[in-house]
C-alpha cells in the first residue's frame, strides 16, 4: 500500500513538531526517517499510524484519506520503541491479541489463531517460547515478539519507532540484517524511525532526513551521502570537520590555505562553511605540495582497524580530526606531538545560499595515503 | 525520549460522553461521601450562632480537652519522628536479612483495630494487668490517666513517619551518602547535609499525617481514658460526651476544630506533595 | 559456615539505628500486642470457645465482616472510577478533588461519625428524603456500610492511582493499533495490570473497616444482634470489666487482621516477582 503525506503540520504549544511535510512512499518500499531528537520523525510516524492527529494536511493510504479513520481501522502494524508488550500475557497471547479482539464475524477460529501465531513465531524465530512472559525474554526476543504481534493483523503498512534503539550493538547488527530479509520476504510497505545514520544507510531503500520538523532531503543512501542537499544532511551523515572559511578572489580561504574552486564572483567576501570528512584529511611527514599546512598531532587512538588522529593546524582554531590506516601510520611513523603537514583532499562547501560546492585537491602527492576505497562507511 | 512533548492520548469523539459521565459519577460520589459530611460539621456547629459556638469552645472542659490533645500530640509525634528516621535509615540505606519482616512489623499497628490498640494497654497496665502489682507498689496510674492516652496514641500513630520515609529514601538510593562518605563527612554531617535535605518534604508529610491521627484518634484513646471530664478527655472524646448528652451544637463545635485540623492537614499535604514533585523535577 | 546477613556498606550507624528501631518497635508494639496472646493463653479454652461463639458475638462477626466486605467492594468500584477520572481526565477543580480524597485519613473518625449520623438520620439532609421512600440508613446496617465506605475510600484510589499513572501509554496504543476497541483495551490490557493494586486496595479497605470503631458507633445505634459490630462488643465487655471476654474477641479480630496482612504481602510479593525482571 502506498502512502502519500500532504502538507502535514503539527505544533505542540509553541513548539513546531512538523512543518509542511510532503512525502510519497511507494508500495513495498522500506523507508527510514532519520534525524536527531526533536526533529519530528517520531511525530510523523505517529500521525501516519493514527496515534496523533495533525493540525493540518492529510495522510493518504492507497489514495484514501485517513483523517476520519480510527487507529484501529487503519490496519497498520506498529512496533513501539520499548515494544509495549502486554506484560501480563504470554508471548502467544501477545501475538494472538490482534486476532482475538476482532468482532465475532471476523474472528478466526481458535485453531486458526493458533496456527497463525505458531507460523508467525516461526517467522520471527521464536518457536517454543510461546508460553514465556515478556519479562522472561531478552531485548532482542521482545523486539521480535513485538514485530510478530504487529504482523498478526496482516498489516498493509508496518511502522517501527526506533526499532533497535534499546538493544546492544551486537544484537542490533543481527536484527538489522534480519529486518531487511524479512522485508524482502513479506514486501510490506515499511517505515522506521532512527537517529542512527549507519542504521538508515544500511537497512533502508530510501532515507528521509529530517531536522526541526522539516524534511531536509529524501533519497537513496547513495544520493544522500554523495549529493547532500544541505550542510545539515552532510554533517548528520557521519563525522565531519566543520571549518569556517571565506571567499576572496574566486577561491575559498581556510586559515592559511587556499582551496581553488569555481566560486561565483558575486559572493566575494562572504563566509562559507567548509566540511572535510576525517578520511579526506591527508597527512604527510613533509611539505610536498603548496596546499599543505603545518600541524601537530595532539592525540591519537585506535578506532577499530583504523587510527584516529587529532591535529592542531596552524591558522585554524579548531581541532582537526583525521583518520588513517594502521599501515600508513606505521609507514610514516606517526606519533603524538609529531609535526606533520596536512591537506584537504576533498571537501564540501556550503556557501551563503546553502548550495553545495564540491572541492577536490588539484595536487596529487605520492606521499599521501592511498585514496579512500569507499565513500560510504563500511556496510557489512 | 525521542519526543520532547508528552504524547497526547487520542480521544475518540464517542469517548466524550463516557468521560463526562464518569467525571459526573466521581463528583457525585465524592460530594456525598466527603464534602457533605465536612459541610455538615460546620453547618451544625454554627447553627445556633457564633456566640454559642465560641461559648462551647471556651468552656473549661473543652479547653482542658484541647490542652490534653495538644500535649498528647506534642509527645507522640516527636517520639515517632525519631523512630521513623532511625528505622528508615536502617531499612532504606542498608541491605540485610529480615528486612521484609521488619517492614511488616512496623505496619502492624495499621492492621490492628483501634479498640484492640487500647485494650492491649489495659491488659498490661490495668487493674488486672501484667504490670498491675508493680504499678500499685509505686502508686503509678497509667490506665484511665494521661500516660495511657499517650501510650495508646504512640501505638496507633507508630508507622506514619517511617511509612513515608522508607519508600522515599529507598528511591533515592545511597550514592549521595556514599559520595559524602568518600569526601570525608561524618555520620551526622552525612545525615544533616545530604540525607535530610533530600527527604525533608517526605518527613514533613509523615509528621503532618502522624499529627492528624494523634489528635484525632478516638477508639484506642476511648478505651484507656476512662472519660474523666476535664482530666482525661481529649477532643474526640469530648465530642462523644457532648453528643451523647444531646448537646449537638457543642459537640459539632468541638468537632469543627478537628475538621479544621483535617483541612489544614490536607492543604499542607498538597503543598508538600507539590514540593516533592517539584524537587524531583529540578533534581533531574 | 558464617552466613552473611548484612551486605557491606560504607555508611555509618547501621547497628545504632537498627538497634533503636527494634528496641522501640518491641517496646511500643510487639510487647503490648503479645499481651493479648499471653492473656488468651492463660484462659480456659472451653470458656474461650463459648465466648467467641456466643450467638450475639457470631451476629457481630457476620455484621462486621459483611458490612466491611460490602463497603470495600463499593470502594473498589468507585475507587477505580475516581482514580481513573483523576489520572485520565482534566477538568476544573481536579487538584482540589485529588487532595480531598484523603479526607477520611485526616478527619477524626468521631467527627465523621457524628457528621454522617446527622446527614442520614430521619431529619438529616439526605435521611429525610430517603425516609420518603421508606429507606432507613442511620441506626441500620446500611448506616454502618456508609460509615465504612467513608473511612475506606482513599485506599483503593491511592493504590490504583500510581499504577494507572505509570501505565505505558504505548501499550494502549499497541492494543488500538491491533484493532481492539476502547472497552477491549480496558478490559484485556489495562484492567489486568490493575488487578494486584485493586486487590491490595480492597484488602486494605476491608482490614481498616473490620477494626473501625469511631465512625460506626454513632451511626449504628449499637443494637445487639442487629447493628452491633465486633469492636463495639469488645468495648462493651471492657466497660463491664470482662477482660477475658474482650481479649478473646480481640484475639479473633487480630487473627483475621494478620491473615489479611499476610494476604496483602502475598499479592505484593507476587506482583513484584512477576514484573521484576527488567519490566
Amino acid at each position: 500500500m502506498g502512502i502519500i503525506v500532504k502538507s502535514l503540520s503539527k505544533t505542540y504549544g509553541s513548539f513546531v513538531a512538523l512543518h509542511d511535510i510532503n512525502l510519497d512512499i511507494a508500495e513495498g518500499e522500506l523507508i527510514a526517517l532519520l534525524g536527531p531528537s526533536g526533529s519530528g520523525k517520531t511525530t510523523l510516524l505517529r500521525i501516519i499510524g493514527g496515534m496523533e492527529v495533525s493540525d493540518s494536511g492529510s495522510v493518504l493510504l492507497d489514495n484514501e484519506n485517513q483523517a476520519n479513520k480510527n487507529m484501529r481501522d487503519r490496519h497498520i502494524g506498529f512496533v513501539f520503541q520499548n515494544y509495549a508488550l502486554f506484560r501480563h500475557m504470554t508471548v502467544f497471547e501477545n501475538v494472538a491479541f490482534g486476532l482475538q479482539v476482532r468482532s465475532h464475524k471476523l474472528r478466526p477460529s481458535k485453531k486458526e489463531i493458533r496456527s497463525r501465531v505458531i507460523e508467525l513465531l516461526k517467522l520471527v524465530q521464536l518457536e517454543g517460547l510461546e508460553k514465556r512472559y515478556p519479562s522472561q525474554l531478552s531485548g532482542g526476543q521482545r523486539q521480535r515478539v513485538a514485530l510478530a504481534r504487529a504482523l498478526a493483523i496482516k498489516p498493509k503498512v508496518l511502522l517501527l519507532d526506533e526499532p533497535f534503539g534499546a538493544l546492544d550493538a551486537k544484537v542490533r547488527q543481527e536484527l538489522r540484517r534480519w529486518l531487511r530479509k524479512l522485508h524482502h520476504e513479506l514486501n510490506i510497505t515499511t517505515i522506521f524511525v532512527t537517529h542512527d545514520q549507519e542504521e538508515a544507510l544500511e537497512v533502508a531503500d530510501r532515507i528521509v532526513v529530517m531536522n526541526r520538523g522539516k524534511i531536509e532531503q529524501a533519497g537513496t543512501a547513495e544520493d544522500i551521502y554523495h549529493k547532500p542537499a544541505g550542510a545539515f544532511v552532510y554533517r548528520f551523515l557521519g563525522q565531519v570537520n566543520h571549518i569556517q572559511g571565506y571567499i576572496r578572489d574566486g577561491s575559498v580561504h581556510v586559515g592559511p590555505l587556499t582551496l581553488k574552486t569555481a566560486v561565483p564572483e558575486s559572493v566575494n567576501g562572504q563566509n562559507v562553511d567548509v566540511f572535510v570528512r576525517p578520511h579526506a584529511v591527508g597527512i604527510a611527514s613533509e611539505c610536498s605540495t603548496p596546499d599543505m599546512i603545518a600541524a601537530r598531532v595532539s592525540h591519537m587512538y585506535q578506532a577499530g582497524s583504523r587510527i584516529k588522529v587529532e591535529l592542531e593546524a596552524e591558522g585554524i582554531q579548531k581541532t582537526i580530526e583525521a583518520e588513517v590506516t594502521e599501515e600508513y601510520q606505521r609507514q610514516i611513523g606517526l606519533s603524538r606531538n609529531q609535526h606533520v603537514y596536512i591537506t584537504f583532499r576533498k571537501a564540501k562547501l556550503f556557501g551563503p545560499d546553502g548550495k553545495p560546492i564540491d572541492y577536490e585537491a588539484s595536487y596529487e602527492s605520492s606521499s599521501l595515503q592511498a585514496k579512500e576505497e569507499a565513500r560510504i562507511p563500511q556496510i557489512s | 525520549m525521542e519526543n520532547p512533548i508528552p504524547s497526547i492520548r487520542v480521544q475518540p469523539k464517542s469517548g466524550t460522553i463516557i468521560r463526562w459521565l464518569l467525571i459526573g459519577i466521581a463528583f457525585l460520589f465524592l460530594f456525598l461521601f466527603l464534602l457533605l459530611p465536612l459541610f455538615t460539621v460546620f453547618y451544625e456547629a454554627l447553627k445556633e450562632g457564633a456566640q454559642a459556638y465560641l461559648a462551647s469552645l471556651t468552656e473549661p472542659d473543652a479547653l482542658a480537652a484541647i490542652r490534653l490533645t495538644l500535649l498528647t500530640a506534642a509527645i507522640a509525634v516527636p517520639l515517632n519522628l525519631i523512630f521513623g528516621i532511625a528505622a528508615s535509615w536502617a531499612i532504606a540505606k542498608f541491605e540485610f536479612r529480615g528486612k521484609h519482616l521488619l517492614l511488616t512489623l512496623i505496619d502492624l499497628p495499621f492492621a490492628v483495630s483501634p479498640v484492640i490498640s487500647g485494650l492491649i494497654f489495659v491488659l498490661l497496665f490495668g487493674t488486672e494487668g501484667l504490670f498491675a502489682p508493680l504499678l500499685a507498689k509505686y502508686d503509678v496510674q497509667i490506665i484511665f490517666a494521661v500516660p495511657g492516652i499517650i501510650l495508646a496514641t504512640v501505638f496507633v500513630t507508630f508507622p506514619f513517619v517511617a511509612r513515608e520515609l522508607i519508600p522515599l529514601m529507598q528511591s533515592q538510593g545511597t550514592e549521595e551518602e556514599e559520595a559524602a562518605r568518600s569526601l570525608g563527612a561524618s555520620g551526622w554531617q552525612i545525615f544533616f547535609r545530604v540525607t535530610l535535605p533530600n527527604m525533608k518534604w517526605g518527613l514533613l508529610y509523615g509528621v503532618i499525617l502522624c499529627n492528624a491521627r494523634a489528635m484525632g484518634e478516638f477508639g484506642a484513646v476511648s478505651v484507656v481514658s476512662g472519660h474523666i471530664r476535664g482530666l482525661t478527655n481529649t477532643m474526640p472524646l469530648h465530642v462523644e460526651i457532648l453528643y451523647n448528652e444531646y448537646n449537638f451544637a457543642a459537640a459539632f463545635a468541638v468537632a469543627s476544630l478537628l475538621a479544621l485540623l483535617a483541612i489544614v492537614t490536607l492543604i499542607a499535604k498538597s503543598i508538600v506533595e507539590w514540593k516533592t514533585v517539584h524537587q524531583e523535577y529540578t533534581r533531574r | 559456615m558464617k552466613t552473611i546477613w548484612k551486605q557491606f556498606s560504607v555508611l555509618p550507624s547501621f547497628s545504632l539505628t537498627l538497634g533503636f528501631t527494634i528496641f522501640y518497635l518491641s517496646l511500643f508494639v510487639l510487647l503490648p500486642l503479645s499481651a493479648v496472646f499471653l492473656k488468651t493463653a492463660t484462659m480456659d479454652w472451653g470458656a474461650l470457645w463459648v465466648t467467641v461463639t456466643d450467638p450475639r458475638v457470631l451476629a457481630s462477626y457476620k455484621l462486621s465482616f459483611g458490612a466491611s466486605c460490602v463497603a470495600a467492594l463499593i470502594n473498589m468500584v468507585f475507587g477505580l472510577l475516581i482514580a481513573w477520572v483523576l489520572v485520565r481526565y482534566s477538568f476544573p477543580g481536579k487538584r482540589i478533588i485529588d487532595g480531598l480524597v484523603d479526607l477520611p485519613f485526616a478527619l477524626p473518625t468521631a467527627v465523621a461519625g457524628i457528621a454522617l449520623t446527622a446527614i442520614y438520620s430521619e431529619n438529616g439532609i439526605i435521611g429525610h428524603y430517603l425516609q420518603l421512600f421508606g429507606i432507613k440508613v442511620a441506626f441500620t446496617p446500611f448506616g454502618i456500610i456508609v460509615a465504612l465506605t467513608f473511612i475506606g475510600l482513599p485506599f483503593v484510589v491511592r493504590t490504583v492511582q500510581p499504577i494507572l499513572e505509570d501505565l505505558d501509554a504505548h501499550v494502549e496504543e499497541a492494543a488500538a493499533s491491533l484493532g481492539a476497541t476502547g472497552w477491549q483495551t480496558f478490559r484485556r490490557v489495562i484492567l489486568p495490570e490493575l488487578y494486584p493494586a485493586l486487590l491490595t486496595g480492597f484488602a486494605l479497605a476491608f482490614a481498616r473497616a473490620l477494626g473501625e470503631y469511631g465512625s460506626v458507633v454513632f451511626i449504628s445505634g449499637n443494637m445487639p444482634m442487629y447493628t452491633e459490630i465486633t469492636p463495639l462488643l469488645i468495648m462493651s465487655k471492657l466497660e463491664q470489666f470482662d477482660y477475658a471476654g474482650a481479649t478473646a474477641l480481640a484475639a479473633v479480630m487480630l487473627l483475621a487482621s494478620f491473615v489479611l496482612l499476610l494476604f496483602i504481602n502475598l499479592i505484593q510479593w507476587r506482583t513484584g516477582r512477576r514484573y521484576a525482571a527488567k519490566g
